[in-house]
């Protein structure tokens, strides 16, 4: 496998990021870095771990850093999560710095500490701790219970004051969507299983409505809409298929309309991705919403069960009239 | 009438987001004391706020086993706003199923 961390790894240029990742000889790594700069997308930084994690230290090598920035990677942790030695000497806690290392989470009760500690090192105030905690423990969550892999998640995440928004990567290197939805649905690929998992009530748990005790198949979608509100990116890939949400036009006014149904969100899909053997969130989260969260959230929730209703309703039987 | 108060904050913390500890609330706690026909507290002091998930797996299936008729039974005690709305969220869901 190989990956080029290049100058501008962010959700908007995920594309460009794809096109130079090759899954192929899977049993090695090979990181390679734009000679003069780099500056990736914290989700960038999960995918790498995620994929070294399954193939051990001694079968990955980053290629000598010469960028300048080469330190940033030193600083997220990427050397140490891949078990090298990083030629950077780094002050660890910096207390300028706002970021959230690559961090592994394998339990439900790791999950819960890493929501408590990350705000306070993302700087955040409590008012815009709501909606980043409540978004990485609906994500980790996921993978905990679907991903079906003893390495869990791979979470980083840094905070940008200029933009005052939170860029979030959450990654696993499990089954992928497409085997957890078919548990329970017909997905002939990938991208066909990612747009599952974006619907309102379709979990790979189960073909009831309403879900089981533990899941109803809300979680990406509440998420999803959080970021189209917000007009921010979000990014889901898994296995060849891959969501990106496109911002919405600024000169949309009020209260954008939200759909159930991710197609009809403004966003680009493919299912001719390199092969990604897990499953892949990014999401930027901008704080600077005018919306409470909890507005937010009622809005998501009027979709969600009329889309649940809509569903509902087209199961009826049907009179027959003769 | 008799009644128990569960209490969030003490095993999920100040943001409830944990799934097991909702699930071992329902089973050890919330369904139990419904059999019993008890009214029960959930009681969501000091919680900040709770994802969706763990609002599901805290009470989604009193909702399905008991129907609608459980919310005479249930108390949510001191929820913070955000906590109100995701509590409401999964009560809307689930009585549409």
């Amino acid at each position: 496998m190989k990956v080029f961390l290049s100058y501008s790894d962010y959700l908007r240029n995920f594309e460009v990021f794809l096109r130079a990742f090759d899954p192929s000889e899977s049993n090695k790594l090979i990181i390679l870095t734009h000679d003069k700069w780099v500056n990736v997308h914290p989700v960038v930084l999960a995918i790498i771990a995620a994929l070294g994690s399954k193939i051990g230290s001694e079968n990955i090598t980053i290629e000598k850093i010469t960028a300048t920035s080469g330190h940033y990677l030193s600083r997220m942790g990427l050397f140490k999560m891949l078990g090298k030695k990083s030629p950077y000497s780094i002050k660890e806690h910096e207390p300028a710095g706002r970021f959230i290392p690559i961090t592994q989470i394998k339990s439900p009760e790791e999950q819960s500490q890493f929501v408590t500690e990350m705000i306070p090192l993302l700087h955040l105030k409590p008012n815009q701790a709501d909606s980043i905690k409540y978004i990485v423990g609906e994500l980790v969550r996921n993978v905990l219970e679907h991903a079906r892999t003893k390495d869990g998640a791979f979470v980083a995440a840094q905070y940008y004051h200029h933009t005052n928004m939170v860029r979030l990567g959450i990654c696993d290197a499990g089954v992928g969507i497409r085997k957890t939805i078919n548990y329970s649905w017909h997905a002939p690929t990938d991208l066909d299983a990612i747009k599952l998992a974006l619907t309102p009530g379709i979990t790979g748990t189960t073909r009831r409505e309403g879900g089981t005790g533990e899941n109803v198949g809300a979680g990406l979608f509440f998420i999803k809409s959080m970021a189209m509100v917000a007009r921010d990116y979000f990014v889901l890939y898994s296995g060849t298929g891959l969501y990106k949400l496109i911002k919405r036009d600024k000169r949309t006014k009020g209260f954008p309309r939200l759909h159930a149904d991710p197609q009809d969100d403004k966003h680009s899909d493919t299912n001719d991705a390199p092969k990604f053997p897990g499953t892949v969130v990014g999401i930027d989260i901008s704080l600077d919403q005018t919306s409470e969260f909890r507005v937010l959230l009622a809005a998501i929730r009027d979709v969600f069960i009329k889309a649940v209703r809509e569903r509902k309703k087209a199961r009826y039987k049907k009179p027959i009239f003769i | 009438m008799d009644t128990i108060t569960v209490s969030i904050k003490e095993k999920a913390g100040s943001f409830a987001e944990n799934k097991d500890v909702a699930r071992e609330l329902r089973i050890k706690h919330i369904i139990p004391a419904l059999k019993k026909n008890k009214t029960v507290v959930i009681d969501f002091s000091d919680v900040t706020g709770a994802t969706q998930s763990f609002m599901h797996a805290l009470i989604s299936d009193t909702i399905r086993k008991f129907g609608e008729e459980v919310f005479d039974k249930l108390r949510f005690k001191n929820c913070s706003p955000l906590v109100k709305e995701v509590v409401t969220i999964v009560a809307e869901y689930m009585q549409e199923f």
